[in-house]
């Protein structure tokens, strides 16, 4: 393992050589909200934020995104494709869920079968650079979905935070040359010990594990169970949970034309809304709240674990805190996986 | 992950009782299959809705200054006969869903509570600088908050939702069942911040709702929070003919806002749900509240204040005032 150490006026430095090469990307105050925004000077970057109300996953798959556009003329039509976000990007200081929730991604759009060239071209021209958490908020559950406040999943490079300066640990090869002609001081033994107490202290405070790692057969045992009635009775149907968070991926494909010119998007969607699996022929499986949460609660912890080996979430906690009406994840799993269990 | 240390404040345990008692009450005497109420969250500023079918299941109930969800969306449409908690503001939005033929009345037991000062847990954690709250106990009129390695002490007045503090009234308009006793009315004012807002031009206005639905996200959580909207299909998701756009382009987000807030003018009870339940803090509520001081200048009705009259916009009179059309 390669471990530097990073002082505050080196990362300053380091942030403004990154500035010359890429868009940098980074938490940034906006009227009261931590967000990821572009910004143009070191200075504008936040680094005492627990995380931010978004994801980063908008980097990689934007709410809304023109993929192409079209146009006929006396019976000839035209496409030109649309490849925007060809800049190099710096993704700095994701947390190591929103880093993780990359990999998931690419699952889906770096699959075996479907490859999505929108999702590529943005993915290889990001690198990120990711901040451990020294400090997880009660809400994290990151060490219940097989991450962890310093997972190395999905990270260039990794920062720590040991008090009066940042251990840098290379954990990608694009992440090494992120660091190359930076004069570092490589992290010595007692920056190591502190690391490692760091590491300790935090992991130590994160809330109780949830039993949820490999309970597919458990979920899907219940899946007609009448529980999920009581479970999902006050969700409000918004799309808050899946909007905010770092690994729901599914989206909608409409046109927008005028006259013989049009262009195509794609634009997230939700399956909490009424209209998600509404059929043209009029029939809606998923007719209320209940078979709506329940999707996403069996693609995240069933479905996706089945097809990608993965659980599909990485445990950030947005959805628990943004939740309007305080339906929290975690008790609707222990629930279910306490009523598998008796059954 | 219940957080386990509900400490209330000596009042709020005594309406807490007495919620309880009605609840335990009506489900004993089958009057009701169903109470709405709140219980405690999973996190210190959160009480969220519960159902409770059960005698035994309600000493859930529980009430404080963060029951702030109203619970007159949970009432729509239902069959069964249910009775419901409810604070002044859910109260008018069932008065007026009740005007809209969504709830029946003779199918809901409200049992109402007089409060004043509900507190709204976003300017709190707006005041926190994103340090996390561990827990919360209230004092007075004091609210303290303690977390790793801090302890802060809050002024509740200084905190609460704003329809309570525009002073609103604190009083359930109707209700069969009454918590506590009725509470003094405070002197209804206009918000101060309407009146900036009104005072600036039409411009300025103009760029201040341009930039805050810049902050939409369209998850709809205003929407769906909404008492008043229950369309069956809302224009928003309406696809043939699709009505408006679905990026998060201004111009389709713009459209989406400014429509719905027309569509709840005049019937909107300014209870603050929409604001409440957005995570991105677009300033919805202004839009709405701006507007239900424009419906009671010209038409004179408040929305909820009463079961007789007709919402303004469900009906004609040839002397509408219509200068508004002219010279806005």
């Amino acid at each position: 393992m390669i471990a530097k150490i990073v002082r505050e006026s080196d990362l300053i430095n380091l942030l403004g050589e990154w500035l010359k090469e890429y868009e940098l990307i980074a938490p940034v105050k906006r009227d009261n909200l931590v967000v990821f925004d572009r910004v143009d000077s070191a200075g504008e970057v936040l680094f005492n934020y627990s995380n931010t109300v978004k994801s980063a996953k908008e980097l990689l798959l934007p709410q809304s995104e023109t993929l192409f556009t079209y146009s006929s003329v006396d019976h000839s039509a035209s496409i030109e494709a649309h490849f925007n976000d060809a800049a190099p990007k710096l993704l700095f200081g994701v947390r190591p869920c929103d880093a993780k929730s990359f990999l998931l991604l690419d699952k889906v759009f770096d699959g075996e079968r479907y490859k999505d060239a929108y999702y590529l071209n943005r993915r290889a021209n990001t690198l990120v650079v990711t901040i451990g958490c020294v400090k997880p908020r009660t809400t994290c559950f990151c060490t219940s979905v097989n991450g962890g406040p310093f997972s190395e999943d999905g990270s260039d490079l990794m920062l720590i935070d040991i008090g009066d300066a940042y251990v840098v640990k290379v954990t990608s090869d694009r992440g090494a040359g992120l660091l190359e002609g930076a004069e570092l001081e490589d992290a010595g033994e007692d920056d190591l010990a502190s690391m490692k107490r760091v590491i300790q202290d935090a992991e130590a405070s994160m809330s109780p594990k949830l039993a949820i790692e490999g309970r597919q057969e458990n979920l899907e045992s219940i899946f007609d169970d009448p529980i999920w009635g009581p479970l999902t009775e006050k969700c409000l149907g918004c799309g808050v949970c899946t909007y905010l968070c770092p690994t729901c991926h599914c989206f909608d494909i409409i046109d927008e034309a005028r006259d013989s010119q049009g262009e195509r998007i794609r634009v997230w969607d939700s399956c909490q809304f009424s209209q998600f699996t509404l059929q043209a022929s009029g029939f809606n499986p998923r007719l209320t709240n209940k078979e709506r949460l329940r999707q996403r609660v069996m693609h995240k912890f069933s479905y996706f674990p089945k097809n990608y080996g993965l659980t599909g979430c990485v445990g950030c906690g947005r959805c628990i805190q943004e939740c309007p009406v305080n339906l929290d994840i975690r008790d609707v799993l222990n629930d279910l996986l306490m009523e598998s269990v008796i059954k | 992950m219940t957080n386990t240390s509900l400490k209330l404040k000596e009042a709020d345990l005594a309406i807490s009782d007495q919620i309880r008692e009605a609840a335990r009450r009506l489900l004993q005497q089958k009057e009701v299959e169903l109470v709405i109420g709140f219980e405690q969250g999973t996190l210190p500023l959160r009480f969220t809705p519960c159902f409770i079918r059960n005698e035994e299941d309600v000493d859930r109930l529980v009430w404080n200054s963060f029951c702030s969800n109203n619970l007159a969306k949970y009432l729509i449409k239902r069959t069964e006969k249910v009775a419901v908690v409810a604070k002044a503001c859910d109260v008018r939005a069932i008065v007026e869903l009740i005007k809209e033929n969504q709830i029946s009345r003779d199918q809901v037991v409200i049992i109402g509570v007089p409060y004043s000062g509900m507190i709204d847990r976003r300017r709190i954690e707006a005041e926190l600088e994103g340090k996390e709250i561990l827990g919360v106990e209230e004092e007075g009129n004091n609210i303290i908050l303690k977390g790793n390695g801090f302890t802060k002490v809050l002024d509740r007045n200084k905190y609460l939702c704003r329809c309570c503090e525009e002073s609103t009234p604190a009083n359930p308009v109707i209700y069969d069942i009454l918590i506590g006793e009725l509470v003094e009315e405070k002197v209804p004012c206009q918000s101060p911040e309407i009146a900036e807002f009104e005072a600036k031009s039409s411009d300025e206005r103009w760029s201040y709702i341009c930039a805050e639905i810049s902050k939409c996200i369209r998850c709809y959580a205003c929407r769906n929070a909404c008492p008043f909207c229950y369309c069956q299909e809302c224009f928003v998701d309406k696809t043939s003919p699709q009505w408006i756009g679905k990026t998060t382009n201004p111009s389709d987000t713009l459209i989406f806002h400014l429509t719905r807030a027309l569509h709840v003018a005049g019937r909107c009870v300014g209870c603050g749900a929409c604001e409440r339940a957005c995570p991105m803090g677009v300033d919805i509520r202004k839009l709405n509240s701006k507007l239900v001081g424009d419906v009671r200048e010209l038409f004179g009705y408040e929305a909820g204040t009463s079961l007789e009259g007709v919402a303004p916009l469900a009906t004609f009179k040839p002397d509408d005032p219509e200068g508004f059309m002219l010279n806005p």
